[in-house]
């Protein structure tokens, strides 16, 4: 893992609308099981931190859902979309599991490792990418595909995700989903089924 | 071929409006009221009649596993909990569900609870699918809006609430326990059973864990019949499946098709067949990442249902099936999985733990042929240590794709010993 020097905040709490939200997904549970929230409060909270989650907002957390805070770290430390050090605005993920791997993942991140300028784990010096090698996503029928914070871009080659970097380098919205003419996981070459369009 | 008109996942690739209009011209949502007027009894034994078998992975007859269920509550509450942490290797066709036909599943889950006694389904979908979640959870809206769930669903006087939770990165979390574990708050790490989820899952309670896709054909199941179903695929492999074809084709996609199609046909129709030509098959992997490799040879034959690639010693599974061209290291390929097991090991077991990382150690040497060849037997050996000594099948998973390397490449292994060996001498 990267040996970067960062601050633990010391506090945390809540903003308004993040409230709002935590009590939405406290709602969902039976009383007395509100401790089932942790993960979307965990969630919550690292949005609101910049993608990354600060032992306060670990403890926050346990302490809004009234639960020992070892279980909140326990559940921190488990799952891998919880990042316990800070990550850069765009954490770039490319899977590189077997489907992938058969259609170049490989070539995928070397030209992000180029692009950005690190390794693979690594944070680019203006904080604006991170890089992860990812296990597998579920859209290996788009494969080589990249996670880039809540989007999925897919039927990647070096030049579309030169591209993606760049439209995100300069703020913009990059097309998300398949980058070559195709529909989601429709065959490329037209179809072979629903010919008859909505068939009820 | 399957017929479009037997097809259930008619907006598969997304042409269509997803949501309650779209959904509701394609027939969802029809007649939800006079299926459920017909009582639990004939959901299930319709369901069972139908031959529908668990589309997660395990093959379980759905029916019979809603059956398990209490026929009466003894005070506690009875759950629903729906598996769409789809998350093995290969395997793509719950996105399409959840984010193209997210109608099909809510009605599912309205079904399924009926028929095992649930006022509450909780949908786990995997995190990473972001996207896919915003679209269920605006479907779950509209269904709640329009009266289809909620209090006195679609006009039924069952009440029914449905939840989406979200996964936050762990394989894992596919295993039903697990997925319980982890809605519970907890680390996803695999429960021993006994006591199975119908006694004591959620909280505690009676519960059934579905896959999406099992949930998500029901209610055509229901609307066109048991036998309509039933006469489709094999005996004991009934039904249509959503595919996953990828790797080396020329046109990788997801499709629905007959159970029971020859797994030739089903890539040459619709993936446009292997790249270079299907004698430039190597081996496929045909059910997701857990199931053992097949040569050629095999491939040229076999059937795509459970109980023919259960024959040929490999699996139906989540039918994902990778294909891997004669450019492929196969070795690589399945070091890579092996890399990816001991990634996703909870740690619990030790023949896991400890089992993964070392046929991912050895995997390693293998390809680069730094071994000695009894060590293809010690390899064998070690996976057949892990296999059956874990709480749950992630062990097994693990062990069986170097087994189904051995079974038919071991030439290739012997060979890649002998040339380092050569080499290092040279």
């Amino acid at each position: 893992m990267s040996s970067q020097i960062f601050e633990q905040p010391i506090a945390f709490s809540f903003s308004a609308d993040t409230l709002v939200s935590a009590k939405t997904h406290i709602s969902k549970y039976p009383e007395g099981r509100q401790a089932s929230a942790v993960m979307p409060l965990l969630d919550l909270a690292q949005r609101q931190s910049g993608g990354w989650l600060p032992r306060a907002a670990i403890d926050y957390v346990a302490d809004f859902l009234d639960m020992p805070r070892i279980r909140a770290y326990e559940v921190a430390t488990f799952y891998t979309m919880f990042n316990l050090e800070p990550v850069g605005k765009y954490h770039v993920q490319v899977c590189t599991n077997l489907p992938c791997w058969l259609r170049g993942s490989e070539r995928i991140v070397e030209t992000v490792k180029r692009n950005i300028g690190v390794e693979v784990g690594g944070t680019s010096e203006d904080a604006l990418f991170t890089l992860s090698e990812m296990e597998c996503l579920g859209a290996c029928v788009n494969a080589p595909m990249m996670q880039v914070n809540d989007d999925y871009y897919e039927d990647l080659d070096e030049t579309s995700t030169e591209h993606i970097l760049a439209e995100l380098r300069r703020d913009n919205k990059p097309k998300t989903g398949s980058q070559v003419r195709r529909q989601t996981c429709e065959p490329i070459g037209g179809l072979s089924s629903l010919l008859d369009d909505v068939g009820k | 071929m399957l017929k479009d008109k037997d097809r259930i996942f008619t907006n598969l690739y997304g042409h269509h409006d997803p949501f309650l209009v779209g959904a509701k011209a394609r027939g969802d949502w029809d007649g939800t009221k006079e299926i459920l007027g017909k009582g639990r009894e004939w959901v299930i034994e319709s369901v069972k009649a139908s031959g529908l078998r668990g589309r997660g992975g395990a093959g379980f007859s759905t029916g019979l596993k809603w059956s398990f269920m209490p026929k009466e509550s003894d005070g506690r509450p009875h759950y629903l909990v729906v598996n769409a942490d789809e998350g093995e290797p290969g395997t793509c066709k719950d996105r399409e569900i959840l984010r193209h036909d997210p109608h099909k599943l809510i009605e599912g889950c309205l079904i399924a609870s009926f028929a095992i006694g649930a006022n509450a389904a909780y949908i786990y979908v995997r995190g990473e699918y972001y996207r896919e979640t915003e679209s269920l959870q605006r479907a779950i809206d509209e269904a709640y809006q329009a009266g289809l769930i909620g209090k006195n669903a679609s006009g039924t006087g069952y009440d029914f609430d449905c939840y989406v939770h979200r996964g936050m990165g762990s394989y894992i979390c596919g295993e039903e326990t697990a997925l319980i574990e982890s809605l519970e708050g907890k680390k996803g790490q695999p429960r021993l059973k006994p006591p199975f989820p119908a006694n004591s899952g959620l909280y505690g309670c009676p519960s059934t864990v579905n896959n999406v896709e099992s949930l998500a054909v029901t209610p055509t199941i229901l609307r066109r019949g048991a036998e309509w179903f039933a006469g489709m695929g094999r005996a004991n492999n009934t039904g249509t499946k959503l595919f996953n074809i990828s790797g080396h084709v020329e046109q990788p996609c997801t499709v629905e098709e007959e159970m029971s199609i020859p797994l030739k046909e089903l890539i040459e129709k619709h993936a446009g067949g292997v790249r270079g030509g299907w004698d430039n098959l190597l081996a496929i992997i045909p059910g997701g990442a857990s199931v053992p490799c097949l040569p050629k040879g095999i491939c040229d034959s076999v059937l795509m249902d459970f109980d023919s690639l259960r024959e040929q010693k490999s699996g139906l599974g989540t039918a994902a099936i990778m294909v891997m061209d004669k450019s492929t290291d196969i070795v690589a390929a399945i070091a890579r999985l092996s890399a990816f097991y001991k990634h996703e090991s909870c740690g619990q077991c030790t023949p896991c733990r400890e089992g993964t990382g070392w046929m991912s150690r050895m995997m390693q040497r293998m390809v680069a042929g730094r071994a000695s060849v009894e060590e293809i037997d010690l390899l064998e050996q070690v996976t057949r240590q892990v296999e059956g000594h874990t709480i749950c099948a992630l062990g097994d998973a693990a062990a069986w794709p170097v087994q189904g390397l051995i079974r038919h490449f071991r030439p290739e292994l012997v060979s890649r010993i002998e040339q380092a060996k050569k080499n290092a001498v040279a």
